[in-house]
C-alpha cells in the first residue's frame, strides 16, 4: 500500500511548528501504524544522509518523533490524531494497535500530536503529560502503608462490583480525552480514577476528599470543564463510559456539601 | 576470587532462614532515615513498589524512569496474573507447593532459601494490593477468584481480567504517588541512566541523560537500587515493550557488578506469529489462555497444506484429525505445562512441517471447546480483551477460528547477581525484580513474574538495604562534584560524541534487526557448540560495523529518540555477546537453555547436574578482554533434585 502522510514537524516547544508531506510505498496491509512510521523514519534517515536526495529538495527534518512503547495497547504512550480523530480511524484501540488495513490504498494521513493547553509538544509528536501525573499525585491513591494489610478475602466485593471498579481501572492514561474534548477537559481520566476506588470499600473512607482535590488539581492544572458532549467516551481506547464522570460529580457534591 | 560471591543465605531450616535474617539486620532510626538518600531507576512493579515503601518508611528517595510517567513501565503490560499461596481454592496449595512448584519450574537452577522467601511473602503481596484497591476477580460471594497457570497443579494465580500487571502496577504507582505527594519522593520521568558512579568502592550515584533537553545530570545518594528490567530485546524481535533495555544493568557490570546466567532467557509458547519483515515487536497473549484454550496442529500432511493455501479453515478439521501434541506428551499437565516446554513441542511440530500459517511456524490455540464448556458470557469475562486484542491484530476472531501462536523471547531469567539481601556485588547498589538473576533459575513460571517484583519492592529490599545504610546516616550528602562523576560524565560524552561522529550509511533499527536475526538463530530455542562459536564471531563483526557505519541523526542536545535506540543497541551488541558465551559455557540443557548436545532420546532437555549445578556469575574484565567466570555452586539441602517430568 501507498500513503501520503502529512505530519506535524515542531523541534521543540518553543518554535513554531509546521506540517511536512511524506511519501511512502510498499507498506503491508497488516502493519501497524506505527510500524509504518518506523519505516518512514528509517526513509528518512536514509534520505538525509544521502546527498542525491538532499540535492533533490528532501527537507531533512530528520526522523519523526512520536512516543510509543508496549505497542499492545495497554502503556499509554503513543498519542497520535490521526485524520482528525485521537488514535486514528478504528474505534476502541490506542494507535498502536491501528492497522492499515483500515486506510484505503493511496491516502492522504493527516497526522498531529495532543492538541492541549495542558499538554504542550515537547518535539513532533511528542507531548508532556506530566499533568496527569500530578492530577493522580493529589489523591488518586488509597492511603494505605506497605504491610499493614489483612487478609484479602476478609474485604468482600461483590462480583458486579469489582468489575465496575475494573471497568473504570481499565483506563491506561493516555489523554485520549483530553485531546479530543473541544473544552480540553481531562474529566473522564479524572473520573475513571476517582470511580474505580469509589466503587471498593477500601476506596470509600477518602471517596470524597479524592474527588475534590483531584478535581481541583485538574482545573488548576489549565484542562477545560465538561460540558457533557462525550466526545471523550467516543474516543476512549478503552471504552471507558461517561457514568464515571456522574459518580466523580455524585463524589464532589457530596464533599462540597461537607465543607 | 570465590569469596566475592557469598550468597549470605542464613543457615538453620529452609522455613525459618527469612525471618532469621531478618533479626539479623540492622536498622535506621526514623530520624535518620530522612538524612539518606536512595536513588531506584525503573519504575516497574519492583521499582515503583521499592521507592513508594523506602519513601513511606522516611528516605529521601529519587526515581527514575525513561517514559513520560512512571506509570508505562513494562510490568504494564503483564497480562495473565500474579501467583501467591493463599491456599483460597483448599487445592492443598501451601507456601512450600509454591516453593517446589518454582524451583522444579527453574529447572533446578535457582537458590533455595530465595525461592522459599518468594513464596514465602507472596500472600502477603495479595493482601497489600487489594488494600490499595487493586480490582482483582471476585467470585459471585464476594472472595476472590483464582485461576491456574503452567507448571502447576494447583489454582492460586489471581487476576484482574487480562490485565493484571496494569492494575498491580497502578496500585504500585499510587502508592508511588502518594509518597511524591507526601514530598518523600521525587520523580524524574523521562531520564535515562547512563552510567553508574562509585566513590571507594561503593555505589554512590548515576549520571542520566535527560531525554528532553539532552543534559547530562548527575544524582548522588547513599545507596542505588537497580530495577530496570531485563535484555530480552537483544533480540530485537520480542515481546518487551520497545524502550525496553538493559544498558542500566550492563553499566553496572561494566563498573563492576557480575553478571549471572546470561543466557537465560525465557521463550513464551504463546504469541501472535511474525508477519513479514516489516514488524518490530511481537505480542503475547497471555498464558492464562492456555487454563481453557487447547493447543494443537493437524494430524495429516495434506491438512496442514490445504490450511496453508486457505482452501480450509482450521474449525472444518474434524476433531480426530487434530494432534493436540501438549495432551499426547505430557497428559499429566496438558496445556499447563511450563513455558520452555511448551514452547520446544511447537518448534517440534512446526520443524516437523506441521506448522499451520504460510511461514509454517505457528500452531492453534483453540477455544471452541471452552466456549461449548462454558458459554460465551464466562469466556467473554476471562479472556475477552485477550480475544479483542488478537482481531484487532489479525482480523480473525477467536470466537470462530482457533488463534494462531508461536514462541518468542519474553523475559529474561539472567541478571545482575545478587546475594540474598538482594546486594549486588558492589556495596549499595541493589538489584531487583527482572534485572536481577536470583528466583527463576533455568525457566520462570507463569505469574510469577509479577510477584517476584512485588515480593523485592514491597517487602525484602525495604527490610534488607537499611542493614547497609545503618553507618551511613553520619556521613555527608554525595558529592556529585567528586572526581568520581566528572570521569563517569566525561566517559558517557565521549560515548555520545563517538556516536555521532560515526556519519555511517545503516540505520540503529537495520542493525538492531541483523542482531535480532543472529541471536535467534545461533542463541535461540535450540543451541549448539558450533551455532554458539559462530554466534559470538558475528556479535563481534556486527559491532565493529556498527560503531564504524552507524548513522545516529540530530544532535545530543533535544529530544533524540535515534540517540537513546543507539546507545541502548551498543549495550545490546555486548549482552548478546555475553548471552552467546555464557551459552557456550553451559553444555546441558536446563530450563529456556537448550543445549542440542543435551537431550534425551525422546528429545526432552537433559541437565548435567554434576557439571553445571551452579550459576554462572561473569565478571568485566575490559574492552575486548574475555569476563572472568565465577560460579557459584547451588547447594539443595531441602528438595530431592530430580529430572523435571510433566509427563505423570
Amino acid at each position: 500500500m501507498d500513503f501520503n502522510l502529512k505530519i506535524w514537524r515542531q523541534k521543540n516547544a518553543k518554535e513554531k511548528g509546521h506540517f511536512e508531506t511524506y511519501h511512502i510505498s510498499g507498506i503491508e496491509e497488516d502493519a501497524s501504524f506505527l510500524e509504518m512510521l518506523d519505516i518512514l523514519n528509517e526513509q528518512l534517515i536514509r534520505e538525509g544522509n544521502d546527498p542525491v536526495a538532499v540535492d533533490k529538495g528532501c527537507k531533512s527534518s530528520g526522523p519523526v518523533s512520536f512516543d510509543h512503547d508496549c505497542r499492545e495497547g495497554i502503556c499509554g504512550a503513543c498519542s497520535l490524531y490521526i485524520d482528525g480523530r485521537a488514535h486514528g480511524p478504528d474505534d476502541h484501540v490506542t494507535t498502536c494497535q491501528l492497522f492499515m488495513r483500515h486506510f484505503k490504498d493511496g491516502a492522504t494521513i493527516t497526522v498531529e500530536p495532543w492538541r492541549s493547553a495542558a499538554f504542550p509538544v515537547i518535539k513532533d509528536l511528542v507531548v508532556d503529560r506530566t499533568a496527569f501525573d500530578k492530577i493522580l499525585q493529589a489523591g488518586g491513591f488509597i492511603s494505605v502503608r506497605t504491610g499493614s494489610a489483612q487478609d484479602a478475602n476478609n474485604i468482600l466485593i461483590p462480583h458486579e462490583q469489582a468489575e465496575k471498579s475494573m471497568d473504570a481501572a481499565a483506563c491506561v492514561g493516555c489523554g485520549a480525552c483530553v485531546a479530543t474534548c473541544k473544552n480540553g477537559s481531562a474529566m473522564l481520566f479524572v473520573a475513571a480514577r476517582v470511580s474505580s476506588l469509589a466503587l471498593l470499600p477500601q476506596g470509600r473512607p477518602e471517596a470524597a476528599r479524592r474527588a475534590k482535590s483531584m478535581v481541583a488539581k485538574m482545573d488548576e492544572l489549565g484542562f477545560g470543564n465538561c460540558t457533557n458532549t462525550r466526545a471523550c467516551e467516543m474516543e476512549c481506547p478503552k471504552g471507558i463510559s461517561v457514568d464515571h464522570i456522574a459518580r466523580l460529580n455524585r463524589e464532589f457534591l457530596k464533599a462540597k456539601f461537607r465543607d | 576470587m570465590a569469596e566475592k560471591l557469598i550468597s549470605k543465605i542464613p543457615d538453620g531450616p529452609l522455613a525459618e532462614k527469612w525471618t532469621k535474617r531478618k533479626s539479623q539486620l540492622r536498622l535506621v532510626n526514623p530520624n535518620n532515615r530522612r538524612k539518606l538518600e536512595i536513588i531506584v531507576v525503573g519504575t516497574g512493579l519492583g521499582g515503583a513498589s521499592a521507592a513508594a515503601s523506602l519513601g513511606e518508611l522516611g528516605y529521601n528517595v529519587k526515581v527514575f524512569c525513561i517514559s513520560d510517567s512512571p506509570r508505562r513501565a513494562h510490568s504494564i503490560a503483564a497480562q495473565g496474573g500474579i501467583n501467591a499461596a493463599k491456599n483460597y481454592q483448599n487445592d492443598n496449595d501451601a507456601v512450600y507447593r509454591l516453593f517446589y512448584d518454582t524451583i522444579k519450574g527453574g529447572d533446578y537452577r535457582s537458590r533455595e532459601a530465595n525461592v522459599y522467601r518468594l513464596a514465602e511473602v507472596s500472600a502477603a503481596i495479595i493482601d497489600q494490593c487489594v488494600a490499595q484497591g487493586v480490582p482483582f476477580a471476585r467470585e459471585y460471594g464476594g472472595y476472590l477468584a483464582n485461576r491456574s497457570f503452567g507448571g502447576v497443579q494447583v489454582s492460586r494465580t489471581f487476576y484482574a481480567r487480562g490485565q493484571t500487571g496494569q492494575q498491580l502496577l497502578l496500585g504500585a504507582y499510587a502508592a508511588l504517588n502518594r509518597q511524591v505527594a507526601a514530598g518523600t519522593v521525587k520523580s524524574y520521568p523521562r531520564h535515562e541512566m547512563l552510567d553508574l558512579v562509585i566513590i571507594n568502592g561503593q555505589a554512590k550515584g548515576i549520571i542520566t541523560r535527560n531525554l528532553v533537553t539532552g543534559k547530562l545530570e548527575r544524582f548522588g545518594a547513599h545507596a542505588v537500587v537497580i530495577a530496570t528490567g531485563g535484555y530480552g530485546n537483544t533480540y530485537f524481535l520480542s515481546t518487551n515493550a520497545m524502550n525496553s533495555n538493559g544498558s542500566a544493568a550492563w553499566q553496572c557490570y561494566k563498573k563492576g557488578a557480575f553478571f549471572a546466567n546470561p543466557c537465560f532467557a525465557q521463550i513464551h509458547p504463546t504469541c501472535i506469529p511474525v508477519h513479514g519483515d516489516q514488524q518490530c515487536k511481537l505480542t503475547l497473549m497471555s498464558e492464562s489462555l492456555r487454563n481453557d484454550g487447547r493447543i494443537w496442529v493437524p494430524k495429516k500432511m495434506e491438512d496442514v497444506m490445504r490450511l496453508r493455501k486457505k482452501e480450509i479453515k482450521a474449525s472444518q478439521i474434524p476433531e480426530e484429525d487434530r494432534d493436540y501434541y501438549l495432551e499426547r506428551r505430557y497428559p499429566a499437565f496438558g496445556n499447563l505445562v511450563p513455558r520452555d516446554v511448551a514452547s520446544r513441542a511447537a518448534k517440534e511440530r512446526c520443524d516437523a512441517g506441521f506448522g499451520v500459517n504460510e511461514t509454517g511456524l505457528a500452531v492453534f490455540l483453540d477455544f471452541s471447546d471452552a466456549i461449548k464448556r462454558l458459554g460465551h458470557q464466562r469466556v467473554q469475562e476471562r479472556y475477552g480483551n485477550l480475544f479483542d486484542m488478537y482481531f484487532k491484530i489479525n482480523n480473525v476472531s477467536p470466537w470462530e477460528e482457533p488463534m494462531m501462536i508461536y514462541p518468542a523471547i519474553h523475559y529474561t531469567m539472567g541478571g545482575i547477581w545478587v546475594d540474598y539481601d538482594l546486594q549486588t556485588t558492589i556495596p549499595g547498589l541493589y538489584a531487583i525484580g527482572e534485572a536481577n538473576f536470583s528466583d527463576h533459575g533455568g525457566n520462570r513460571l507463569g505469574a510469577s513474574a509479577l510477584m517476584q517484583g512485588l515480593a523485592d519492592g514491597y517487602f525484602v529490599l525495604p527490610v534488607t538495604i537499611p542493614d547497609y545504610l545503618s553507618n551511613k546516616f553520619a556521613e555527608p550528602k554525595t558529592d556529585t562534584n567528586d572526581p568520581a562523576f566528572e570521569e563517569a560524565e566525561k566517559a558517557v560524552q565521549a560515548k555520545i560524541d563517538r556516536l555521532f561522529a560515526v556519519k555511517g550509511k545503516e540505520t540503529v533499527d537495520s542493525i538492531h534487526k541483523r542482531l535480532g536475526n543472529i541471536m535467534w538463530e545461533y542463541v535461540g530455542m535450540a543451541r549448539s557448540e558450533e551455532g554458539l562459536k559462530k554466534g559470538i564471531e558475528l556479535i563481534k563483526e556486527l559491532k565493529k560495523e556498527f560503531w564504524s557505519n552507524v548513522c545516529v541523526p540530530g544532535s545530543q542536545y533535544e529530544f533524540n529518540q535515534e540517540l537513546e535506540k543507539a546507545l541502548r543497541l551498543a549495550d545490546f551488541l555486548e549482552i548478546g555477546e555475553l548471552m552467546a558465551r555464557d551459552a557456550l559455557n553451559r553444555n546441558e540443557s536446563c530450563g529456556g537453555h537448550f543445549r542440542v548436545e543435551s537431550q534425551t532420546p525422546e528429545g526432552e532437555a537433559q541437565r548435567d547436574d554434576a557439571n553445571y549445578m551452579y550459576v554462572a556469575a561473569w565478571e568485566y574484565k575490559g574492552e575486548d578482554v574475555e569476563p572472568e567466570l565465577h560460579k557459584e555452586p547451588l547447594k539443595y539441602e531441602f528438595i530431592e533434585v530430580k529430572t523435571r517430568n510433566y509427563k505423570d
